[in-house]
């Protein structure tokens, strides 16, 4: 580890970061007094910081290489620990359920401030997951995604300001707008994919928003929408504690919905229609599937949630603005999705939760928040591109044909 | 014999350049027929026109479906899905499997235009849904075990060996239940031992399923044993037709493979 080309290499990464940052972490010109400082101290800190960092990284680096070849020699690793944690049933079992209790009683063991955290962070599962059908499964980037929850988020807004609806009401209501408006987009993008795409839906993404900054008739403009109904419980008046709760449960119910409701389509025929569209559209279609079809129901589907995410968001904060939905939330929904694992359910969740959660959390870091937010997601880039939990193929079983898959043991080895 | 695909005067231009020049070529109820010529020929764009990838400038695609009862049917020009579901189905010449998909969902692909299964079918999961899953699973199944991939059934398709990965499309393109297999080139880049085995599987294919099957291959010892008719083009043209023996004599053919004799 520690030859001399290691340390070779580390000092000329030291002196090229020391020669970089030199204008800026070293040179200070002092303007009133009209002196120049120079600062050698943190030169040498940068050229300590940079060589270790460099010693570190290629550490990291090679030992994953290590990794990789040690699972293509051999499949005797058989899955990753977190994964057969998972789906060995005597873990399963008990670890759902612990997971379950805590879910249940988070409301008793947290402030009112986590628990409505929790809540946001539950909003983007539901937009992640909803995503996720859009670019984990059918591979189509959608940088425009924002535009559909916006959409559920002024439904409600909307209809509950000029006519009084309800939540309850407007749910399903929203669901189908954002559906529609998911085809409205789905027709004229049929046609593109990769970057295109991606430059269209973001464009399709910022109209939404501008119309809403600007149609004051509409939309009220930038100030907004105020004085939303919280989601009513049978006309039960309450707390403000009591209702940051409610919120709270019913976004467990709606997430473990869109759960069940993804886990089903990602292992049925349109869902495996969809992964086909992502691994290879020429193939896709001369196989026989409606590339149309399948693309808009994808869109539909994804800006489905994306729909009633929006109802409960404007439910939730009560007061709703264009500002709201700007391209940085597309961005952070993205993030989710690709740093979870895309077409991955629980990778999903875990992304949304760790970056909304992550950044409340680093509060305490105030100034370095965002840099240590970067720093996190390009380190997981580097070292787990396929996300935190990958997806994973269901395995089918095939009863009495054991002898077939015992002989599949010789040919790998 | 009725032949089942009729193609006359296909004609196919990329701005000034003429890929297909008034091709003719049929396939037979039950046979095995050959597309063979130099590289750049014309031979993919061909299956490229006939399965709707392109959209030919000229002449006409008539399928006659053996199951359609002599019902004949001009094809140019529709979507390669309709085509897939009218019954041809193809293979790529570059492997163009679903790689991160099992191979047993790669072949469960090739049931979905023979299946209905809607949005509300999957998320509800009717007992017609699951009935119907049921069946295609069972369907892929029993064709892999055909092709002799039983042993990779839940592995992923990228991580199967070159040889494996030739014969999965050619499962995949079986599960839509075609009348005619398109196979581009179906033996490239296999070994001596693999293409023997290729050999008697797309004779398996042709006697027990009853799929005729049109191929594009170079490997002239496969394409001699395997077809009963050869067609030869260059430069977008047919320049031979005939059985193997006719087609080994022909002068054409030799001056288009091996270039003209200059003592002759």
């Amino acid at each position: 580890m520690l030859s001399f080309a290691e340390i070779r290499r580390s000092v000329l990464v030291s002196a090229w970061f020391m020669f970089l940052t030199f204008p800026v972490m070293v040179i200070r010109v002092n303007p009133i007094e009209e002196v120049v400082e120079w600062r050698w101290r943190n030169l040498i800190m940068v050229g300590a910081g940079s060589f270790l960092i460099s010693f570190v990284w290629r550490y990291l680096i090679a030992r994953k290489e290590r990794g990789k070849k040690a699972a293509e020699a051999g499949r005797a690793g058989g899955p990753p620990l977190a994964r057969r944690a998972a789906v060995h049933a005597g873990f399963h079992k008990p670890l759902m359920g612990a997971l379950a209790v805590f879910v249940l009683i988070f409301p008793f063991l947290f402030s009112t401030y986590q628990v409505n955290i929790m809540a946001t962070a539950l909003i983007y599962v539901m937009l992640g997951l909803g995503l996720n059908i859009v670019i984990g499964l059918a591979g189509l980037l959608d940088l425009g995604y924002v535009a559909f929850y916006a959409v559920g988020a002024y439904a409600y807004a909307l209809l509950n300001h000029h006519f009084g609806l309800g939540f309850w009401a407007v749910l399903p209501i929203g669901a189908v707008m954002g559906a529609t408006f998911g085809i409205l987009l789905g027709f004229p993008v049929l046609r593109l994919r990769g970057d295109y795409l991606a430059i269209v839906t973001l464009g399709f993404g910022e109209i939404i928003r501008l119309v809403l900054e600007n149609w004051n008739d509409f939309s009220f403009g930038p100030s907004g929408i105020a004085n939303i109904d919280r989601p009513g419980f049978f006309g039960v008046e309450m707390s403000l504690e009591a209702a940051t709760n409610y919120v709270y449960y019913l976004l467990i119910g709606l997430v473990l919905m869109t759960i069940f409701f993804v886990n089903r389509l990602q292992n049925s025929r349109i869902g495996r229609a969809w992964i086909a569209l992502r691994e290879d559209e020429i193939a896709c279609q001369a196989m026989g599937i409606d590339k149309t079809k399948t693309k808009l129901t994808a869109f539909a589907l994804g800006a489905t949630w994306a729909g009633m995410a929006g109802v409960v968001f404007a439910a939730k904060t009560t007061f709703i603005n264009p500002a709201s939905f700007t391209f940085l939330e597309s961005a952070i929904i993205l993030s989710i999705v690709v740093l979870g694992g895309m077409g991955s359910i629980p990778g999903v969740i875990v992304g949304a939760l760790v970056l909304i959660l992550l950044p409340e959390y680093l509060r305490a870091f105030s100034d370095y928040r965002m840099l240590l937010f970067g720093a996190i997601l390009v380190i997981m880039m580097v070292f787990r591109p396929e996300g935190l939990i990958a997806g994973a193929r269901r395995v089918y079983e095939f009863k009495g044909k054991k002898e077939t898959s015992d002989t599949a043991d010789g040919i790998h080895t | 014999m009725e032949s089942i695909l009729e193609v006359t005067g296909l004609t196919m231009d990329f701005g000034g350049l003429r890929a297909l020049d008034h091709l003719d070529l049929d396939v037979k109820k039950g046979e095995i027929a050959a597309l063979i010529g130099p590289n750049g020929a014309g031979k993919t764009t061909f299956f490229n026109c006939i399965t709707g990838i392109y959209n030919p400038t000229g002449g006409d695609i008539i399928i006659r479906p053996p199951k359609g009862q002599g019902r004949k049917e001009r094809i140019n020009g529709i979507k390669p899905n309709h085509v897939t579901e009218r019954g041809m189905a193809r293979t790529f010449q570059n492997i163009r499997l679903f790689q991160n998909m099992s191979v047993l969902e790669n072949v469960m692909i090739g049931r979905h235009c023979r299946t209905r299964t809607g949005v509300a079918g999957a998320m509800l999961r009717f007992r017609s849904t699951i009935e119907e899953e049921q069946a295609m699973v069972d369907y892929s199944y029993a064709i892999i075990e055909k092709i002799g991939l039983a042993r990779f059934v839940n592995d992923l398709a990228k991580n199967l060996p070159y040889g494996a990965q030739r014969r999965l499309e050619i499962a995949r393109a079986m599960a839509t239940d075609p009348f005619l297999l398109l196979l581009d080139e179906p033996a490239a880049g296999m070994n001596p031992q693999e293409t023997r085995e290729l050999d008697g599987l797309i004779n398996k294919i042709r006697d027990e399923e009853n799929i005729a099957i049109l191929l594009i291959e170079h490997d002239m010892k496969l394409v001699m044993s395997l077809s009963d008719r050869i067609f030869v083009m260059d430069y977008g043209r047919k320049i031979a037709q005939g059985g193997p023996d006719e087609i080994k004599r022909d002068p054409t053919v030799i001056k288009a493979y091996l270039g003209e004799d200059p003592d002759a």
